[in-house]
């Protein structure tokens, strides 16, 4: 995939982290929410702007989980393998995610529609097993409902 | 409404109480388990039907009331009917309700929610409900989040009022050290020795920081009072900031939770144009600004040092303590660190005294505990009791037991760094040497519940491969050592192991456990030397 270029806006919500201390790791998030995840050419401009070596940027972007180098799917599909939610059933509805979108864990399908990842907790335990598509939690998945909810994402999207 | 000073405070406070007393209302819990069980169509149904029948009842909405098993909570208040608290509720039912209760007055006996007793949701500042004791989750399901006013009209920032103007730095850590409030995040250090500390400590500038980065898979109490009631928070990070000198606070919050992201941070701009934070505060010469930064999904964040660095906009790697931050921290200038639910506590602690909060719990544990129950167990949620209150009543009485006719064999607490309590022990109160002594922690209060249906090989296998993912790599005893002790639980779990392994399993744990360089590391043996403790048995089936 080509990769972006900066946009103004972007370059000015980065210049609002620009004036304060330690603030590479929000003008990451900036771009991440803009782009979904974070471009090369973009960490190049972040770099000028943020007056900070690329290599920090990589250091810092390959560190934490959150950040993605690769664009994810049009639609992106969390599940939850946090304890609460392992203890009541997430592997087998991780694994009939993985079954029906024919992915593994972090991959993408070949038309970009959907990308699957595992996640650690999203603060919903007490609805377990939790996956989230698209932002939205959804609550207490059960295995044979996972076709039905990829299909529901498939036709909305 | 303009920037307020010290006696602007007490009348507002009794001109909210009163409007909000007269009028009917609808409550609708909005916090992110609330919204993923299907609470926002309800809410835009009641808004809109509502406004159809024209009828003269506010929709209001609220955080996490701590029933997450009955989500969506919808809790009635009109004239002539007695308040209460609907379970599950879908559309069908929302019709159902305003048909009965708001136009007819009949309470819908057949739909309420409880809990321990609990029938509607409670109205006193610190609420009892059965056995639970709410300081921390006093207005959590309770208040609108996004009004200032509401926690204002239920005692808000008298805590922050009565630091500023009637004890002052000092005996603020005076109160706390009375108090004796620990630590929740984990380690139970007193909270008015850490204050101390940081205020003793010479710096040009010192930084009072939350740790919002709540990392236990399985607790998500830390979210919820950030969701549910922003402003208490807040209002603990103003009397800290207060006590140590600082003048700058920051808030880490993981980005795994947006929307206390977004709640913090619309409650620091109300807090803000109303005189709170910024200068001059309640027209004192306290002045105190604050920042929100987030984590990006690193659990070892959540380690103090590694947070710091975090902050400073670096992989969050831990160094070596000492120098602790009271010294050493933020941009090397002294720094304090709280946990969420630590800072929770002091708004109503400093409002009403050490010596009354001392008066909770048990001799060397001060205060309340909340734990997020979740597992198998019929009503999980949140939970908040007074320190000494047994395993046995926080999951067998408020929490309903086991689900489905199963057995229930044990709880985890303390999360990856903590360990199993099996169920002959729930008699023991909770305390944080109590625990200690069982071989687990209190750690950040996720309680999770096993049924007889769950190994404790595969238990601990899952707890270990969480922290072989999550070290950062620095140190070998850690990187190395937990590799080592996954490796050799799933040769256990596929059966292809013998004696001599589990003798080298506990070798390798003991090593990890002295020569880790953080807590990540030094804890991690813990669920594995835990369950060979209560569980050899399961250990020894699985062996050739
Ligand atoms: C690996 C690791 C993870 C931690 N995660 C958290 C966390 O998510 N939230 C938290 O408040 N404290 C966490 N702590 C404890 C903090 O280092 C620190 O002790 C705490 O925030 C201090 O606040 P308190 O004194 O109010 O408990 C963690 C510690 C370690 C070693
Ligand atoms: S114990 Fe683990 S997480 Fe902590 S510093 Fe060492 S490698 Fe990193
Ligand atoms: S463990 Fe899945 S949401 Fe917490």
């Amino acid at each position: 995939m080509a990769d972006v270029i900066m946009v103004p806006d972007i370059s000015r919500t980065v210049q609002k982290w620009r004036k304060k201390r330690g603030s590479l790791i929000m003008a990451l998030h900036e771009v991440q929410n803009r782009y979904g995840y974070v471009p090369r050419n973009v960490s190049l401009q972040l770099a000028q702007l943020m007056d900070v070596p690329l290599a920090r940027i990589y250091e810092v972007v390959t560190f934490y989980n959150y950040f993605n180098l690769e664009p994810p799917g049009r639609n992106n599909v969390a599940v939850c393998l946090g304890t609460a939610c392992y203890l009541k059933g997430a592997p087998e509805v991780f694994d009939a995610h993985k079954k029906a979108l024919g992915l593994e864990d972090g991959g993408t399908t070949g038309d970009g529609e959907f990308h699957l990842q595992s996640v650690r907790c999203v603060g919903c335990c007490g609805l377990a097993p939790v996956v989230v598509m698209n932002g939205q939690t959804v609550s207490k998945v059960r295995p044979e409902g996972v076709r039905d909810l990829i299909a529901r994402c498939r036709k909305e999207a | 409404m303009g920037k307020l000073n010290r006696d602007d405070l007490d009348r507002l406070e009794s001109e909210y109480q009163e409007s909000r007393q007269e009028r009917d209302y609808i409550r609708v819990g909005m916090s992110t388990c609330g919204i993923a069980a299907g609470a926002e169509p309800v809410y835009r149904f009641l808004c809109e039907e509502i406004r159809r029948r024209a009828l003269d009842v506010e929709v209001r909405r609220s955080g996490c009331l701590g029933m997450c098993h009955a989500e969506p909570l919808v809790e009635v208040s009109v004239a002539g009917a007695p308040r209460s608290l609907y379970g599950e509720v879908g559309l069908d039912a929302a019709r159902r309700i305003l048909d009965q209760h708001v136009e007819k007055g009949l309470v819908l006996a057949g739909m309420l929610a409880s809990q321990d007793g609990l029938l509607a949701p409670p109205e006193e500042t610190v609420p009892r409900i059965g056995r639970q004791l709410r300081i921390v989750l006093r207005n959590c399901g309770i208040i609108d989040p996004t009004k200032i006013e509401e926690y204002i009209a239920r005692g808000g920032y008298q805590g922050l009022k009565r630091a500023l103007f009637e004890l002052g730095p000092e005996s603020v850590i005076e109160e706390m050290r009375t108090a004796g409030l620990r630590g929740r995040g984990g380690a139970g250090y007193p909270a008015w020795l850490k204050w101390k500390l940081t205020r003793d400590a010479e710096g040009a500038e010192k930084y009072m920081i939350c740790n919002g980065d709540e990392g236990d898979p399985g607790a998500y109490m830390d979210r919820s009072v950030l969701e549910g009631d922003p402003h208490s928070v807040i209002e603990g990070m103003l009397i800290g900031a207060l006590a140590i000198g600082a003048s700058q606070c920051y808030f880490y919050i993981r980005a795994e939770y947006p929307l206390a992201v977004d709640r913090i941070e619309t409650a620091i701009k109300q807090a803000r144009r109303m005189g709170l934070v910024g200068k001059n505060i309640l027209g004192s010469n306290f002045s105190c600004e604050m920042e929100v930064r987030l984590g990006a999904g690193a659990f070892v964040c959540g380690e103090e040092t590694a947070l710091i660095a975090s902050l400073e906009g670096r992989r969050g790697t831990p160094r070596p303590r000492p120098p602790y931050p009271a010294q050493y921290g933020l941009w090397q200038m002294p720094s304090n660190i709280n946990n969420v639910e630590t800072l929770a506590n002091v708004g109503p602690l400093i409002a009403r005294g050490g010596k009354w909060f001392a008066s909770i719990g048990t001799e060397s544990s001060k205060g309340t505990k909340v734990f997020a129950v979740t597992g198998k167990v019929r009503h999980s949620g949140l939970v908040e009791i007074p320190m000494g209150t047994t395993i046995r009543e926080i999951v067998m009485d408020i929490c309903g037991g086991a689900e489905g006719g199963k057995h229930i064999k044990a709880v985890q607490t303390g999360g990856p760094s903590g360990g199993v309590i099996p169920e002959e022990l729930f008699d023991t109160p909770v305390s944080y040497e109590s625990l200690q002594e069982l071989g687990s922690i209190m750690g950040s209060g996720g309680l999770i519940v096993m049924d007889e249906d769950d190994c404790m090989v595969d238990i601990a296998g899952f707890y270990l491969g969480f922290c072989v993912e999550e070290s950062c790599g620095k140190c070998a005893p850690c990187r190395i050592g937990g590799k080592q002790v996954k490796m050799l639980l799933d040769k256990i779990s596929a059966r292809r192991a013998t004696a001599k392994d589990v003798t080298e399993l506990r070798r390798i744990c003991h090593a990890m456990q002295k020569a880790s360089l953080c807590g990540l590391g030094q804890t991690a043996p813990n669920p594995v030397l835990s369950t060979l403790r209560y569980f050899e048995n399961e250990y020894e089936a699985l062996l050739q």
